[in-house]
């Protein structure tokens, strides 16, 4: 067997040791990598930190525990920014399982800055139906929402007061991994005309590009990178740049591994193979 | 034989379509309301989801067919989870708080974790340069996952910049495209379920 066959017949437990090692030892031993503020994160930025003080800032964070390693560094970035600006937060979250992670990263974010709930901001909770709880929002927040997270009225919290509908918020921030965002764009940025910022996952921020050239979005980041570039703007540093190393060289052993079987690829056929891997060495494929 | 759903859909899809339209504050009225109803629909299908679940899996233990145990699991589970939120609530100190906190959030991270070795694992095996396109996919693939990352910047300053340009020239073009294609796909959809062209809602396909 030629040493092309032997490399595209590798063990792939192999390539799992190779990627838990790029994973573990920069988290373990970071080396903080440079990170560069993008555009479209400064954009995000920008427009949170041109909010005069005692603005209403909503804040729908849809995601899960599955892409919480992207949202939720980049939620609490986004909220800490808002808190130190003196601005109002109103959260929400569209997913079922999402309170369990948005409750604990606004009061994580609320400590860090010195907040009280319900005085510097609101936790609204989970609510069943993307469209028709954005649309509803247009019309009357209370109807969507007449209690909070812990059961209090809408009518007795601070936050709230004078804030029924989209004309009383400043801005919204969606937080997703899911096609919420699509119809932030179309409800609360298209229709009721509200200025929209959107942080995705890495692998759906590309989907949104052109919603920030045509002004529906008015800043945009995208995965841990983004909330990396958010944390950096901000002087932080959290979760997202200490992943940074993390990620930084896994792409690139995701990237050598993508090269090495090419070329042995190639090897592989000019030695008269068809570029088959032979039987895996050692273990399941 | 369709004639009343087929109605009812024109009904609500015309009506909302004019609704979405009308500044007017007594359509704005009807419009919410059929939004309250529509919240009402989502929460039931909820109910009717757990129902399927229940059922699916409820067949698997009565039959012993092969996963059975893990069907068990799943039913206990949904029994326990849900007895215990609507008793206890869900807040911070509740027994769903912790059984989120410590069952569902890891489990779920790991999961979605898992996704790194197998993408890694699979890119090598499948990502090959057999032809022209498949070469640019990986040349740009390889390119962005550098380039979009702490290091690119470490091995070349350049990179960033060189990466947003892809993202926001090729790749925008692209994008504008196929949402554009979408938009116009979904309106042609929405159309035919209105006016009962596209009826395979109703359990049949033509």
């Amino acid at each position: 067997m030629s040493w092309a066959q032997r490399l595209l017949s590798v063990d792939r437990r192999i390539i799992f040791v190779l990627i838990g090692l790029g994973t573990a030892i920069p988290l373990l031993m970071p080396v903080n990598l440079p990170i560069t503020v993008t555009p479209r994160v400064e954009a995000a930025y920008q427009t949170i930190d041109t909010l005069p003080e005692g603005s209403r800032v909503l804040i729908s964070m849809d995601y899960e525990p599955d892409t919480m390693a992207e949202l939720n560094p980049m939620a609490i970035a986004i909220m800490r920014h808002c808190f130190r600006k003196k601005l109002k937060v109103i959260g929400m979250t569209l997913y079922p399982a999402g309170p369990g992670l948005v409750e604990p990263a606004m009061k994580a974010a609320a400590a860090a800055e010195g907040k009280t709930r319900n005085v510097d901001y609101v936790f609204l909770g989970y609510k069943s139906g993307f469209q028709t709880v954005m649309i509803g929002m247009g019309e009357s927040i209370r109807q969507q929402y007449p209690v909070d997270f812990y059961k209090t009225p809408l009518d007795s919290i601070p936050v709230m007061r004078g804030v029924n509908s989209y004309a009383g918020i400043d801005l919204v921030v969606n937080l997703t991994a899911s096609s919420a965002a699509d119809y932030w764009i179309q409800f609360a940025a298209s229709r009721f005309k509200k200025k929209l910022v959107l942080g995705a996952t890495a692998v759906m921020a590309t989907d949104y590009y052109p919603y920030l050239s045509s002004r529906q979005l008015l800043g945009l980041i995208g995965g841990m990178k983004g909330a990396a570039e958010y944390e950096k703007r901000m002087d932080l540093f959290g979760d997202a740049r200490r992943g940074m190393d993390a990620q930084s060289l896994v792409h690139v052993i995701v990237s050598l591994l993508v090269i090495l079987g090419n070329v042995a690829l190639f090897a592989s056929r000019r030695s008269g193979g068809d570029g088959t891997p032979a039987r895996p060495l050692g273990g399941p494929r | 034989m369709y004639l009343g759903p087929v109605l009812v859909t024109f009904a609500v899809g015309a009506a909302l379509i004019v609704l979405f339209f009308v500044p007017h504050h007594q359509a704005q009225a009807v419009n919410a309301e059929i939004l309250e109803w529509a919240t009402i629909v989502y929460a039931f299908a909820l109910i009717l989801g757990s129902i399927s679940l229940w059922n699916t899996h409820a067949r698997k233990v009565r039959h012993r067919i092969e996963g059975w145990p893990y069907s068990l699991v799943t039913m206990i589970t949904l029994v326990a989870v849900t007895g215990l939120g609507v008793v206890f609530g869900t807040a911070e100190g509740t027994a769903v708080y912790a059984i989120y906190q410590s069952v569902n959030s890891p489990l779920a991270s790991t999961m979605f974790a898992l996704l790194a070795f197998f993408i890694a694992s699979a890119a090598f095996r499948a990502f090959r340069a057999r032809n022209l396109e498949a070469t640019l996919l990986l040349v740009t693939a390889v390119l962005m996952m550098i380039g979009r990352v702490s290091i690119g910047e470490f091995i070349w300053p350049g990179f960033p910049a060189f990466t947003e340009w892809l993202l926001d020239v090729p790749n925008l073009a692209a994008k504008r495209a196929i949402a554009i294609g979408v938009g116009l796909g979904a309106v042609s959809t929405g159309l035919k379920i209105i006016l009962g062209i596209e009826r395979s809602y109703l359990g049949r396909s033509n």
